[in-house]
């Protein structure tokens, strides 16, 4: 027979001011094997710890359940008590009267009702628990950071550091990321080539970094401390160790008609190509799309002009299988398709561009060479309208109902460097809310309007519309004249909303990694875990988790380092003892179990058994509990019941059912 | 005034995030008094009176685009729709009720018809 503690947490009035405490603790007395039941008002709480403590020592309690918040919140805080009071921390159940009660209720006798049911589940729960201990596994220590942007290569440099090896995936061919298309940087104006390029530098120089570019994840194993990881290493058509990067190549590749995707397609490049000048590595690849003879079989001037026969047509992807401790998303973001925003006229004017394609036209080593030209005429213009909030804050398809949070103050600072630069352009905002939280962000905003006469209008614009002369009518409100304005402008520039990577999708699948419904993923914690997954030992950093700045991209990116150093530091990781276990005399070895085990925990051994007295011998499933998660998917498969999950046994789970329905 | 003008119209006037989007995109902008935005904004502060009042609701040409361009999917145009429906059915009463349709029924008279009937002229 157990003896059964049962302690019910107030949690200050978040559950007291829905749930008749005092009565949900008495109501319980009388359930089998309860010995003690009391409330307190923050249990969590040291005194409340306390309490369960002496409680465990005092009454010689073999089992406890905790009435309060989540188990997500505070079950390892229950257990850790228990266990400091001899107890078995397996021992202790949570009877979640929080989120799934108080919270969501508002009649007093109803909540009430309801967490006396929980309570009496999770005290004919833990009448069937039994002790459990945690296994060990030791930790790889090496970190795999998916994404080679600002935020991928400061976590990279913060953990390699620390001591640690490090390796980079990027799907592009250099490192860098958005940042490295940027101009300047608010609020300070500084070059962002200026400060991202010798990052670049250190990371590729680092010798505990190894990059892997052009390269793509392909395949997550394991779990955490012990992933192992397949990158598919795309061809470059180019021998990486022979390459130089002296350029030959091209210079004389007659392919020039593809976009380039650095310029934002403002201008073209060449089949085989370097994305930029400081490129990381600086060794071109070959876009097989465009080159000729990948097209033809002909041509082939690369290979001729190559003075170290660097050029390889034949190259094939190469599949690299590494092992990791932890892995770190940080696959950033892209500004969202305008397709559906035909009002501005983006598909249609190539003098309507985004802001990103404007950092491109005003970078000195951009497609004009940082003179600010109209694109269609390359003319210099006279009045430009900037448009805030294109795609961000709405709840149509076309938008994403999240702020964008960076358009704000790069727009200010496109407004700024124009009128500095070109004091002539008569330079309109249309905004709805200025927002500028951040330090000396809104003395920024208010130098742009104060000392650089931006004219900041409250309003939207409505549509713009191409005029005969080449220039483009903007039709928009002033909300605050009331009035409807027409301006003849030359150029206008839309701060278009920002989304997460297209390939972040597909990786969170290959995690298992949690994402909310715009595709960021989600913080194991919005307060208090705001850089680790739910998924363990999956750590994030930057635009993936969702829209924030290089400052705080490059703290989100040390704290995710932080982590990671953290865990890598651990010589041993105390397993999960909530695995599957294979009853011998249920198993049949049908195999259906491990076919469904997304872990590959599961081997079958052949064995002799006792069954009914009669020795036999038969194939049975034996679970790896190292590598075992406890999702349960093998017991609901099992045709036998002979699969049965630790801490979850359907013994348990019927035991509270039948008290909830009782 | 308020409850009955969100009830015929089916607005909620609270997601306005006062962008002016509707207003922006308005082609009757020069002959209104109040509009689109105002509508929305004098509606949620139950400032009703002069909306009805003025001239304004008649130079709405439902075309429908601060409908389509509105970011939080407020339907401005519904809101001028309510008003003036609620100024017609002050003017004419409550005067076509269900039990006497059957008797004016006209097999050539498009459902449609009746439909719009009974949206102007009964409550």
């Amino acid at each position: 027979m157990q003896k059964i503690g049962v302690f019910v947490c107030w949690c200050g009035s978040n559950i007291a001011a829905t749930v008749d405490v005092s009565k949900v603790a008495g109501a319980v007395k009388e359930e089998p094997d309860v010995i003690f039941a009391s409330d307190y008002s923050y249990m969590c709480s040291e005194a409340g710890q306390l309490m369960i403590q002496n409680a465990i020592k005092e009454k010689g309690l073999t089992g406890i359940v905790v009435c309060s918040c989540s188990p997500r919140m505070h079950e390892a805080t229950f257990r850790k008590a228990a266990q400091a009071a001899g107890l078995n921390p397996y021992m202790v159940e949570i009877a979640n009267i929080r989120e799934q009660c108080s919270w969501i209720h508002k009649d007093k006798e109803e909540g009430t009702k309801k967490a006396i049911l929980l309570a009496k589940a999770a005290i004919a729960k833990v009448r069937f628990n039994e002790p459990l201990t945690a296994g060990e596994t030791p930790v790889t220590k090496r970190a795999l950071v998916i994404g080679g942007g600002i935020a991928g290569i400061q976590t990279a440099l913060d953990i390699a550091d620390a001591g640690f090896e490090v390796d980079i995936v990027e799907k592009s061919p250099t490192i860098g990321g958005k940042m490295a298309q940027l101009d300047k940087t608010f609020p300070t104006l500084d070059c962002a080539a200026c400060i991202l390029t010798p990052k670049m530098v250190d990371a590729a120089a680092h010798e505990k970094i190894r990059l892997f570019t052009y390269s793509e994840v392909e395949k997550v194993k394991g779990f955490v401390g012990n992933f192992t990881v397949d990158i598919r290493k795309k061809a470059r058509s180019i021998q990486e160790e022979k390459c130089t990067g002296c350029g030959a190549c091209m210079e004389k590749c007659p392919s020039r008609k593809t976009g380039n995707e650095f310029n934002e397609r403002l201008d073209n490049r060449t089949a085989i190509y370097i994305p930029f000048a400081q490129a990381i590595p600086n060794i071109p690849s070959i876009d097989r799309e465009a080159c000729i003879h990948f097209k033809t079989g002909k041509c082939g001037i690369c290979q001729k002009t190559c003075g170290v026969g660097a050029i390889d047509f034949d190259q094939q992807d190469e599949r690299i299988t590494r092992k990791y401790g932890a892995i770190v998303a940080a696959t950033g973001f892209q500004p969202i398709s305008l397709e559906r925003f035909d009002e501005f006229q983006y598909s249609k004017s190539p003098d309507v561009i985004t802001s990103l394609e404007l950092e491109r036209l005003m970078n000195a080593a951009g497609p004009t060479k940082g003179e600010l030209v109209k694109p269609s005429s390359r003319k210099h213009p006279s009045d430009m309208v900037f448009v805030q909030c294109v795609g961000s804050r709405g709840e149509s398809c076309r938008e994403k109902s999240y702020c964008s949070k960076i358009c704000c103050m790069y727009t200010a600072k496109h407004a700024m460097m124009i009128r500095d630069k070109y004091p002539d352009i008569n330079v309109h905002v249309f905004y709805i809310d200025v927002r500028t939280p951040g330090k000396n962000f809104d003395e920024f905003y208010r130098r742009a309007v104060e000392d650089y006469g931006v004219d900041y209008r409250k309003g939207m614009v409505g549509k713009v519309m191409e005029q005969k002369d080449g220039r483009l009518l903007v039709q928009a409100s002033d909300l605050l004249t009331g009035e409807q304005l027409l301006l003849h402008t030359d150029m206008v520039v839309l701060a278009t909303a920002i989304e997460p990577d297209k390939s972040a999708r597909a990786l969170a699948t290959m995690l298992t990694a949690s994402m909310d419904t715009n595709d960021f993923f989600t913080e194991a914690h919005p307060k208090l875990r705001p850089v680790e997954s739910p998924t363990a030992g999956i750590f994030l950093s930057g635009t993936c988790q969702g829209p924030k700045d290089i400052p705080e991209t490059v703290a989100q990116a040390g704290a995710a380092a932080a982590k990671v150093i953290g865990l890598l530091s651990r010589e041993k990781l105390l397993n999960n003892p909530q695995v599957a276990k294979a009853e011998e005399r249920l198993c049949s070895g049908c195999s259906g179990c491990s076919k469904v085990c997304p872990y590959g925990a599961i081997d079958y051994e052949v064995r002799e058994i006792w069954d009914h007295g009669v020795r036999k011998t038969r194939r049975i499933a034996v679970v790896n509990e190292a590598v075992c998660q406890g999702c349960g998917a093998c017991t609901v498969t099992c045709p036998s019941g002979a699969m049965d999950l630790k801490g979850f046994t359907a013994k348990q789970i019927m035991a509270e059912v039948d008290a909830i329905c009782r | 005034m308020r409850e009955e003008i969100l009830r015929i119209s089916g607005v909620n006037p609270l997601k306005c995030m006062k962008c002016g989007k509707c207003t922006a995109s308005c082609p009757a902008f020069e002959k209104m008094e109040y509009h689109p935005h105002q509508f929305v904004e004098m509606v949620q502060n139950n400032h009703i009176t002069p909306l009805l009042e003025s001239e304004s609701q008649y130079y709405c040409m439902s075309c429908l685009v601060c409908e389509e361009r509105c970011p939080r999917g407020v339907k401005p145009q519904k809101l001028i729709e309510a008003v003036q429906v609620l100024k017609l059915r002050a003017s004419e009463g409550n005067r076509l009720k269900p039990q006497d349709v059957a008797n004016r029924l006209d097999p050539s008279l498009p459902q449609q018809a009746l439909m719009a009937a009974f949206r102007k002229y009964s409550r």
